[in-house]
C-alpha cells in the first residue's frame, strides 16, 4: 500500500494505482478526455494534469498515467494547473469546436473564447478508439500513423480492414464525433447561445454579442465580418 | 600484445593522415586517398610513406585536409594535384609553405597543427583518438592504448569498484540532461531479480546542425564498444544495443566492422578475454525520427513499436526493453568511459569544473569563421569558444547570439557570452546543453525567423501523442508566421508566451518540455525584434519576406542586366546600361537578384 497526500489530505491506495484513481477516491474532480475505465491509460489529452512535488522541482504530470508514489504531494487545482488546463481547453476548442464533450469541459472551466485561428478538425487523436478496438474488441483494426502534423488514425493503407467487425466501438467512445453542437434543438443545446436567439442564422449582430467561440458559426457559417 | 604491436610501428615513418569522415568524403577526401596511393605505389615509396585514413578531425571548414606525421604539418583544402609535392617535401623533412594554414586575419603560415588557433584552444581527448586511429583497424586502436582500460577492469574483477570510479569521476550523461552516469549504473547494478539487463548506446542524433556523435561513431567505434563492455561488466548487463539512425551509413559500417574485429579477438561475446564474463552487442537501425532520441521512445522503437514516449516512472532502469532493466547512455558518454579509466577517475574529475567534469564536444556552426567540431573542458566560456577557437564572426559582422542544444535549446545573447558552458549555467539562462550543437548568429539573422524555423522542425518531429505538444507547436508556428508576415498584434506576443509556458508544463516527455525554449528565450532576450516586426512592420535582418521590399540602388546599378536574367518571376525591367527597376507587385523576394549582383546595387528595406 502507498500513502500519498492530495490537496493536503492523506490517502492510501494500492501499489500500481494512478494519481487520478487516488484523487477520484477522495472525490477531487479532475477533468479527463482520453481516459476511460477499462482502457489502458494513455496520457494524450493532457487535461488531467496535476502538480506534483514542491518548490523548484514541482512539475505538472498527467494524473491518468502517473503512478501514485509514497509520500508524493499532489495538488489537483493549483493556479499553475488551472492555467495549463485552460490553455489545453482553448487549444481543443480551436481545433474541434463542434464536440459536445469539449464544449462541456470548456464551459465548466469557464473557457468562453479561443484566440487561435479556428479549425474544424474532427479528430483530436486522443486514441480512445484505437485502445477500444485493441483492448476491448480485440480487433486491432485501426492504429496511429505518422508523426507530428501528419499523425492520423486509420486502418492500414486506408483500405477496409479484414479484422474490423463494424462493432461501432470506436464511434461510441469518440469524444469528438459522437455528438456535435446541437444548435437547432434548444432543449438539447449545450451552450445554447445561438439556439436561444431565434432564429440563430438570420442576424449577424446577436452572434457577435454571444462571444461564441465557434467562429464562423458551424451552423450557419456567419463569420466575424 | 600491445607491446608487440607497438614494436612494429615505426614512429619515424612518414604518415599521411587523411580525415575521411562523412564530411571529409563529401568534400573530396576519397580523391586525396586515391592520389596518395597512386603516388606512393608509382614511386615505390611504400616503405617510407604510410597512409592512414581516419575519421573526422573536426576542422570541417578546411576539408579535405591532410596531416603529415611526424612533422604534424596541416594542409587545408588540399587539391589532389599537389599531393606529389607534399609527399616529396615531407620525405625531405620539409613543408610546403604556400599550402600551409594561416589563422584568419594573419599572414603567418603555421608549420604545425598545434599552433593553429582552432586546435590550440581545445582540449582534445576524444577527438584526438579520431586523429590517431584508423577506425576499421582494431590494431591501431590497441596501439593507441585501446582496450587497456577493459583489461585493467577485468584484472581487478570488482564491478562495484568500477561503478564507484565512474561516480568519482563525476561523468554526467552527454545526451543533454546531464544525469550522472555513475548513478544510473548503480541503479542498474542494483536490479538483481531480472534475467536480462540491457545497455543501450543512444546514437539517434537528430539535431539540425549537430554531428559530434556521428564523428565519434565513424572515427573511433572501438572506444564506444570498450565503454559499453566496461559498463556491462560493472552492471551485470548481458546484452548491449547500439541504436544508430539509418542516415549514418558510414558509422554503421565502421561499427559493424569494429564489432566483428572485437569478437575475433575475444573482446566481445562469450568468456571475454578468458574470464567468465559474457556480453554481446547488437546494432539496431533507427528510422530517423527525432523523438526516438528520447529514451522511452527509443525503447519502443527497439522493440519494433511506434516511437512514442511513455510515462516515466517507471524509468527505463527499472523497466525498459521487454520489461527488463535498461540503462541508456549517449555515444559521447560511452566514449568517455575508457578514457576516464585510462587517465584515472580523479584526474578526470579535475578536468572541467566541479560538478561538470570532463570535456565536451560541440559542433560549432553558423556565422562563424572556423566551423567544425570543438572539444573543450566543461566550464569554458562561450566567448572562448567563439573568438579563440571559432575565430570570430565571418566578414565584418558581429555575433549577436548563439543557439545551443539543438531545436529544444535556447538562444543566448551576446551580453551573456562570459557564461561558462556547463549543464547548470545553460539551464539557468533558459537554454540547454543538449547534445552539443552550437549555432552562431549575427545581425543578418532574424530571431523571429530562428524561432519559426525551430518550431517548424518541432511541429514535424513531435511524435504527436500529447495534444499540447502536437497542437501547441503548430499553433506557436502559426503565431510566429503571423508575426513574421507583419500580421501580428501585441496580443499575439502575450498569447505566444502563454502558450509556450503551457506547452512546457503539460507535455509528457522532454521533447515537448523543451519545445518552447526557442520561443521563450528569443522572447526573453530579443523582444525588441518581435516588437519591431509588429509595431514598425520591419525586419531589421531583412529575412522575413512579408516585411521587406527589394529595390535597386540608383548609384550602384550600372545596367549589366545580370539581375534581369536571374529573376525567376521576370519582374525586373531595364535595358542594358540603363537603370533597372524591380516591380514590387510580382516580386517573390527570393533574393536571386541580390545573390547575382556584383555591384551591391540591390537594397533590402
Amino acid at each position: 500500500m502507498i500513502t500519498l497526500e492530495i490537496n493536503g489530505l492523506s490517502v492510501t491506495v494500492e501499489k500500481g494505482a494512478t494519481v487520478l484513481e487516488a484523487a477520484t477516491f477522495l472525490g477531487f474532480p479532475i477533468p479527463t478526455l482520453c481516459h476511460m475505465e477499462g482502457l489502458s491509460p494513455y496520457g494524450a489529452c493532457r487535461l488531467c494534469v496535476v502538480e506534483i512535488g514542491e518548490g523548484e522541482r514541482a512539475k505538472l504530470v498527467s494524473s491518468c498515467t502517473y503512478p501514485a508514489e509514497e509520500g508524493a504531494k499532489v495538488r489537483t487545482a493549483s493556479a499553475r494547473v488551472v492555467r495549463a488546463r485552460r490553455m489545453v481547453l482553448e487549444l481543443l476548442l480551436a481545433s474541434c469546436p463542434q464536440s459536445k464533450v469539449i464544449q462541456d469541459l470548456a464551459s465548466t472551466h469557464d473557457v468562453r473564447q479561443q484566440r487561435f485561428r479556428q479549425e474544424h478538425e474532427d479528430c483530436i487523436l486522443c486514441g480512445l478508439c484505437v485502445r477500444m478496438c485493441e483492448e476491448q474488441m480485440v480487433a486491432k483494426a485501426i492504429g496511429f500513423r505518422g508523426r507530428g502534423e501528419t499523425r492520423s488514425i486509420g486502418t492500414p493503407f486506408d483500405v477496409k480492414s479484414d479484422v474490423c467487425r463494424f462493432c461501432g466501438g470506436c464511434s461510441y467512445v469518440c469524444p469528438a464525433c459522437q455528438l456535435r453542437c446541437t444548435f437547432t434543438e434548444p432543449d438539447a443545446a449545450v451552450c445554447g447561445g445561438c439556439a436561444n436567439i431565434a432564429p440563430p442564422c438570420v442576424e449577424k449582430e446577436p452572434f457577435d454579442d454571444m462571444m461564441c467561440y465557434m467562429k464562423p458559426c458551424v451552423a450557419c457559417e456567419i463569420s466575424e465580418d | 600484445m600491445r607491446s608487440r604491436l607497438s614494436a612494429g610501428v615505426n614512429k619515424d615513418k612518414i604518415r599521411i593522415v587523411v580525415s575521411a569522415g562523412t564530411c571529409g568524403q563529401a568534400s573530396g577526401a576519397n580523391d586525396l586517398i586515391r592520389a596518395v596511393k597512386r603516388e606512393v605505389l608509382a614511386k615505390g615509396l611504400s616503405d617510407e610513406v604510410g597512409l592512414r585514413v581516419t575519421g573526422c578531425h573536426g576542422f570541417c571548414e578546411m576539408e579535405p585536409s591532410l596531416l603529415v606525421e611526424p612533422l604534424r604539418a596541416f594542409y587545408p583544402r588540399v587539391d589532389p594535384k599537389s599531393i606529389p609535392g607534399i609527399i616529396e617535401a615531407s620525405m625531405a623533412g620539409e613543408v610546403i609553405e604556400d599550402l600551409l594554414y594561416s589563422d584568419p586575419g594573419s599572414e603567418t603560415k603555421l608549420p604545425t597543427i598545434d599552433e593553429m588557433g582552432f586546435f590550440a584552444g581545445q582540449t582534445r581527448s576524444l577527438l584526438a583518438q579520431n586523429e590517431q586511429v584508423d577506425p576499421i583497424r582494431i590494431y591501431d586502436y590497441i596501439v593507441a592504448g585501446g582496450y587497456s582500460a577493459l583489461c585493467d577492469v577485468l584484472d581487478r574483477d570488482d564491478p562495484a569498484w568500477v561503478v564507484d570510479q565512474v561516480k568519482t569521476s563525476g561523468l554526467r550523461g552527454r545526451g543533454g540532461a546531464g544525469f550522472p552516469a555513475g548513478r544510473k549504473w548503480e541503479f542498474l547494478a542494483a536490479q538483481h531479480t531480472y534475467e536480462d539487463k540491457f545497455l543501450v548506446c543512444n546514437a539517434d542524433e537528430g539535431d539540425p546542425g549537430a554531428y559530434m556523435d556521428r564523428s565519434l561513431l565513424e572515427g573511433s567505434p572501438h572506444s564506444i564498444l570498450e565503454g559499453m563492455i566496461i559498463g556491462a561488466f560493472a552492471t551485470g548487463a548481458s546484452q548491449g544495443i547500439l541504436y544508430v539512425r539509418a542516415e549514418y551509413p558510414l558509422a554503421i559500417k565502421h561499427l559493424l566492422i569494429a564489432m566483428r574485429q572485437a569478437r575475433q579477438l575475444g573482446l566481445l561475446g562469450d568468456d571475454i578475454l578468458g574470464t567468465d564474463f559474457c556480453f554481446d552487442i547488437e546494432l539496431v537501425r533507427g528510422a530517423g525520427a527525432f523523438v526516438c532520441g528520447e529514451e522511452t521512445a527509443l525503447i519502443k522503437s527497439i522493440e519494433g513499436k511506434m516511437g512514442e514516449p511513455r510515462q516515466r516512472p517507471p524509468y527505463p532502469v527499472q523497466r525498459g526493453i521487454k520489461g527488463q532493466p535498461t540503462a541508456i547512455n549517449n555515444v559521447e558518454t560511452w566514449a568517455n568511459i575508457p578514457l576516464m579509466f585510462r587517465m584515472g577517475a580523479d584526474n578526470f574529475a579535475e578536468t572541467g569544473t566541479k560538478g561538470n567534469s570532463g570535456t565536451k564536444v560541440f559542433s560549432l556552426v553558423g556565422k562563424i569563421r572556423n566551423t567544425g567540431l570543438v572539444e573543450v573542458p566543461m566550464g569554458a566560456t562561450i566567448r572562448q569558444m567563439l573568438f579563440d577557437i571559432g575565430g570570430g564572426p565571418v566578414d565584418a559582422g558581429t555575433i549577436k547570439a548563439v543557439q545551443t542544444g539543438g531545436p529544444s535549446g535556447g538562444c543566448i545573447p551576446s551580453d551573456l557570452f562570459d557564461l561558462p558552458i556547463d549543464y547548470d549555467s545553460l539551464a539557468e539562462v533558459g537554454s540547454i546543453m543538449g547534445s552539443g550543437g552550437m549555432i552562431v548568429m549575427d545581425e543578418s539573422t532574424c530571431m523571429v525567423d530562428v524561432a519559426k524555423y525551430f518550431m517548424s522542425f518541432l511541429k514535424d518531429e513531435s511524435c504527436g501523442k500529447c495534444f499540447t505538444c502536437r497542437k501547441g507547436t503548430q499553433r506557436m508556428y502559426e503565431l510566429l508566421e503571423d508575426i513574421s508576415n507583419g500580421e501580428g498584434g501585441l496580443a499575439q506576443i502575450g498569447l505566444l508566451e502563454e502558450l509556450a509556458l503551457a506547452v512546457r508544463d503539460t507535455t509528457m516527455c522532454q521533447l515537448g518540455g523543451t519545445a518552447s525554449n526557442p520561443v521563450l528565450s528569443t522572447l526573453k532576450y530579443f523582444k525588441d525584434e518581435y516588437l519591431e516586426h509588429i509595431k514598425d512592420g520591419r525586419c531589421r535582418a531583412g529575412v522575413c519576406t512579408g516585411l521587406i521590399t527589394y529595390s535597386i540602388d540608383e548609384t550602384n546599378c550600372n545596367g549589366c542586366t545580370a539581375c534581369v536574367k536571374a529573376c525567376p518571376e521576370g519582374v525586373i525591367t531595364g535595358e542594358k546600361k540603363q537603370l533597372h527597376f524591380i516591380e514590387a507587385e510580382g516580386c517573390i523576394k527570393c533574393g536571386a537578384c541580390k545573390a547575382t549582383c556584383k555591384f551591391d546595387a540591390i537594397r533590402i528595406t
